[in-house]
C-alpha cells in the first residue's frame, strides 16, 4: 500500500520513524527546535522528542558538523542540519577533511555515520543565499551525496542514511517541499543510497536531472511529447556514487543527451556526467551533449534578472531541439 | 634531604611503580623520536615528521591521569600520545615507515595515529579541527549517560582559530564533559605566540565561555598528572568542560623541514638545560631515593632495546597490499558504476 504525501512530510516521517526506532538518533541544527525548522521539516519535534534529541544550536556550522562527527564516533547517530547549503561552506573543513576521511585515514577502525541535511534553492534571496553546491560534495571520496526529487526517495533515502554506516550529504530543495508523490507504507521502507531511475521512457532524447531540475525535465518532456518528441527522463537521485550505467543505457537507445542542472555550468555535475558518458558511449552519440545550467553570475536579487539566471522549461525544450538538430533558425536580420 | 621508605616523592601520592612508569614512558617517547629523526634522515620515513621532544611530560602526565574509558583526540604531533597510551612502539614505528603493520596500516603516517580499542580517535592535522570533534565525543558521553570524559590535546596555535571558539562555546553551553588541554609550546609552527595571539596566556581564553581554567608547568610530569586528575574529576562530576594550559617547549623544529630561523639556539638550550621534564623527574627520583641510578639505567636500556626492535620490526614489515588501496572509502557496499 502507498499514500500520497508531500516531500516535506516524507522527510518528517523518515526522521520520526528513525527516532522512534533508535534512541541513538538525534537532531542538531540552527532553529530546528523552538522555531520548528526554517522549512518546517522538524516542526513539533522538540515537543515530541525533547531538547536532548532535538538540539537547537548556535549559528556555528563548523561546530555543528564537527560535533556530529564526534558524536558519531562516540556511538550516536546524528542527523545534523545546515540551514541552507550556502552555509555549508563554513563547515567544509569538518566535512571534507574529517567526516569524509575518518574511515579511510584510520584504516577502517571506525566510521563517522553523520547525516548532514541541507537545502538549496532560490527565490529572490540574492547572491549568497541562492547557490547550488552539490558538486563540491560530490567531488569528495568517502561522502555519499543524495539529492532526492520525489517524496518516495526523500523518505527511503533519509531512513537509509540514518541507518547506514557512511557519512551522507542529504540535499533537499526549497522549491519542492510541497510536491506530492506516492510513498510506500511501512516503517521499514528504506532505499539503497545509490542508483539513477528512468522515470519517463522515450526514444528520442535522454534528459538527466535531479531535484528541481527533474521537474523542469519532466515538464519539458510533456510539452515536447505534444510535438511528437519522446524524451527519456532520468532522475539522477544520487550524485555520489554516480550511476553512469543507467545514463549510458539510455543514451545507447536515444543517442542524445541533455543535462539539466541549477548550478553554474563550468566544473559542475553536468560536466562530470558528460565526461563519463562520452568515455563509455561516444560511438552512440549523434549530437554533442548539452547542459542547461545557471548563467555564470552571482545571483541577482531583481525578479526579472533572477529568472534569466536559472534554468527553466523553455531552455530545456530549446536544448532538446538543439540535440535533435531541430532548432528553429535565427530570424534573418536586415 | 627528605627521603621516604616506601618509594614515594614527598607530597606526591603516586606509588613508585607509577613514577617509574612515567619516567620510562617519557624516555621511550624521547628515544623513539630521536631514532625516528635518524630514520627520516636515512629516508626510511618521509613526509611530515613533527617531533614532540621536550613536551613529553604533557602527554605522559595527562594520559596517565585518564581512565581507560575516556576518549582522546589530539593534534598531529601525536607520537607521544600513542606511546603514553601504551601502544606498541613497533606498530608506531611501522606507521612512520608506511608499513602494513602500522597503527593505521600505513594510511595515516606520522600525523594520523589512532587506536579505537584505546578510544584514541586519532591525530588530526588541520589545526583546531579536532576540537569540535572532541565536543561531539563529550556530547555522546553525556547523551549515553556514560562517565567518560573527552580529552582534546591541541597547541597554542589552535586557540586563535574559529573552530576552537565554536567548540568551547558548545561545550560550555551544553555542559559537556570535555577536557581542553592546550599545549602551549610558545610557537605556532614558526610564529611566536606573541605574534599570533592577542592574549599570551591561553587559559584566559576559556573565561570568555565561563569554563574554569588554569595553567600548569608542562615540564613537570607530576604537576600535569595532578592537574589533569582534578580537571577530569570536574568534568566527570557533571560540571561541564575544563581548560588546562600546559606550558611547554619543543626542542626540535616544527617538522623535519624547519630551518628554525625564528628562535635562538640559546633559547632552546635554556629549556633543554634547565627545564627538561625527563631530567627533572630523574633528579627527583634520585634525590628522594625513590629509585637508584641502576634502576633508571635498566629502564633506559629497556627503552633503547624496544626502540631498536621497533625499527627492526618496521623495516622488516611488508608494504601495504596494493589490493587494499580502495578499501575503507565506504563502509556500506556500492554496486553502481
Amino acid at each position: 500500500m502507498a499514500r500520497e504525501i508531500t516531500y516535506r512530510d516524507a522527510l518528517r516521517e523518515a526522521l520520526r520513524e528513525e527516532m522512534y526506532r533508535d534512541e541513538r538518533v538525534f537532531l542538531m541544527g540552527e532553529d530546528i527546535g523552538a522555531y520548528g525548522g526554517s522549512y518546517a521539516v522538524t516542526r513539533g519535534f522538540l515537543q515530541e522528542f525533547g531538547p536532548e534529541r532535538v538540539r537547537d544550536t548556535p549559528i556555528a556550522e563548523l561546530g555543528i558538523v564537527g560535533l556530529g562527527v564526534g558524536a558519531a564516533i562516540g556511538g550516536l547517530r546524528p542527523v545534523v542540519e545546515l540551514m541552507t547549503i550556502n552555509f555549508s561552506l563554513l563547515a567544509m573543513d569538518q566535512i571534507v577533511n574529517h567526516l569524509a576521511k575518518i574511515y579511510y585515514m584510520f584504516n577502517g577502525q571506525f566510521t563517522a555515520p553523520v547525516v548532514v541535511r541541507t537545502v538549496e534553492g532560490f527565490g529572490q534571496l540574492a547572491a549568497t543565499h541562492s547557490q547550488f553546491f552539490e558538486n563540491y560534495f560530490a567531488y569528495v571520496p568517502g561522502l555519499r551525496v543524495v539529492a532526492p526529487a520525489v517524496p518516495k526517495d526523500a523518505k527511503g533515502f533519509l531512513k537509509a542514511a540514518v541507518r547506514g554506516n557512511d557519512p551522507v550529504i542529504f540535499i533537499e530543495h526549497s522549491l519542492i517541499y510541497r510536491n506530492r508523490g506516492e510513498v510506500p507504507d511501512g516503517e521499514d521502507f528504506v532505499l539503497p543510497l545509490e542508483g539513477a531511475e528512468v522515470r519517463r521512457e522515450g526514444q528520442d532524447v535522454t534528459i538527466v536531472s535531479w531535484l528541481r531540475g527533474y521537474y523542469l525535465a519532466l515538464g519539458a518532456a510533456e510539452e515536447l511529447a505534444r510535438a511528437g518528441i519522446e524524451c527519456e527522463v532520468i532522475d539522477l537521485r544520487v550524485l555520489r556514487p554516480l550511476d553512469v550505467e543507467t545514463i549510458v543505457r539510455s543514451v545507447q537507445k536515444t543517442n542524445r543527451l541533455v543535462i539539466v542542472e541549477e548550478g553554474w555550468k563550468s566544473f559542475g555535475v553536468g560536466a562530470e556526467i558528460a565526461a563519463a558518458v562520452q568515455e563509455r558511449a561516444l560511438d552512440y552519440l549523434d549530437a554533442p551533449i548539452l547542459r542547461v545550467a545557471s548563467v555564470e553570475v552571482p545571483m541577482p536579487y531583481a525578479r526579472n534578472l533572477e529568472r534569466l539566471v536559472v534554468p527553466n522549461k523553455d531552455r530545456v525544450i530549446e536544448a532538446v531541439r538543439e540535440v535533435l538538430y531541430q532548432r528553429l533558425p535565427a530570424p534573418l536580420t536586415r | 634531604m627528605t627521603s621516604t621508605v616506601d618509594g614515594q616523592l614527598p607530597g606526591v601520592a603516586l606509588p613508585k611503580s607509577e613514577l617509574l612508569e612515567m619516567y620510562r614512558l617519557m624516555v621511550l617517547i624521547r628515544r623513539f623520536e630521536e631514532v625516528a629523526a635518524e630514520q627520516y634522515a636515512l629516508g626510511k620515513i618521509a613526509g611530515f615528521l613533527h617531533l614532540y621532544i621536550g613536551e613529553e611530560a604533557v602527554a605522559v602526565g595527562a594520559i596517565r591521569a585518564m581512565d581507560p574509558e575516556d576518549h582522546l583526540v589530539t593534534h598531529y604531533r601525536d607520537h607521544g600520545y600513542a606511546l603514553a597510551l601504551g601502544l606498541d612502539p613497533r606498530r608506531c614505528m611501522a606507521e612512520l615507515f608506511g608499513k602494513a603493520t602500522g597503527l593505521v596500516g600505513g594510511r595515516g603516517g606520522s600525523m594520523h595515529f589512532a587506536d579505537a580499542s584505546k578510544h584514541f580517535w586519532g591525530g588530526y592535522a588541520i589545526v583546531a579541527g579536532l576540537l569540535p570533534i572532541a565536543a561531539g565525543l563529550g556530547l555522546a558521553s553525556k547523551y549515553l549517560n556514560q562517565r567518560r570524559v573527552a580529552v582534546a590535546i591541541f597547541g597554542d596555535g589552535a586557540t586563535n582559530n574559529g573552530a576552537f571558539h565554536e567548540a568551547l562555546n558548545f561545550a560550555a553551553l551544553w555542559k559537556l564533559p570535555v577536557l581542553f588541554l592546550c599545549e602551549n609550546n610558545q610557537y605556532g609552527m614558526g610564529t611566536a605566540v606573541q605574534y599570533a595571539s592577542a592574549v599570551r596566556e591561553m587559559y584566559r581564553k576559556a573565561c570568555a565561555y565561563d569554563i574554569p581554567a588554569e595553567q600548569v608547568d608542562g615540564q613537570d610530569v607530576i604537576a600535569v598528572y595532578e592537574a589533569t586528575k582534578r580537571a577530569l574529576d570536574h568534568c566527570r562530576s557533571g560540571n561541564g568542560p575544563y581548560f588546562l594550559e600546559a606550558l611547554t617547549y619543543r626542542y626540535r623544529g616544527h617538522s623535519m623541514a624547519d630551518p628554525e630561523t625564528y628562535r635562538s639556539k640559546e633559547e632552546v638550550e635554556e629549556w633543554r638545560r634547565h627545564r627538561d621534564p625527563i631530567t627533572r623527574l630523574r633528579e627527583q627520583l634520585l634525590t628522594h631515593n625513590v629509585a637508584t641510578i641502576e634502576e633508571l639505567a635498566a629502564l633506559d636500556r629497556a627503552v633503547e632495546e624496544a626502540v631498536a626492535e621497533a625499527v627492526r620490526f618496521a623495516d622488516e614489515s611488508p608494504d601495504p597490499d596494493p589490493a587494499t588501496l580502495t578499501q575503507f572509502v565506504y563502509a556500506d557496499p556500492i554496486t553502481v558504476s
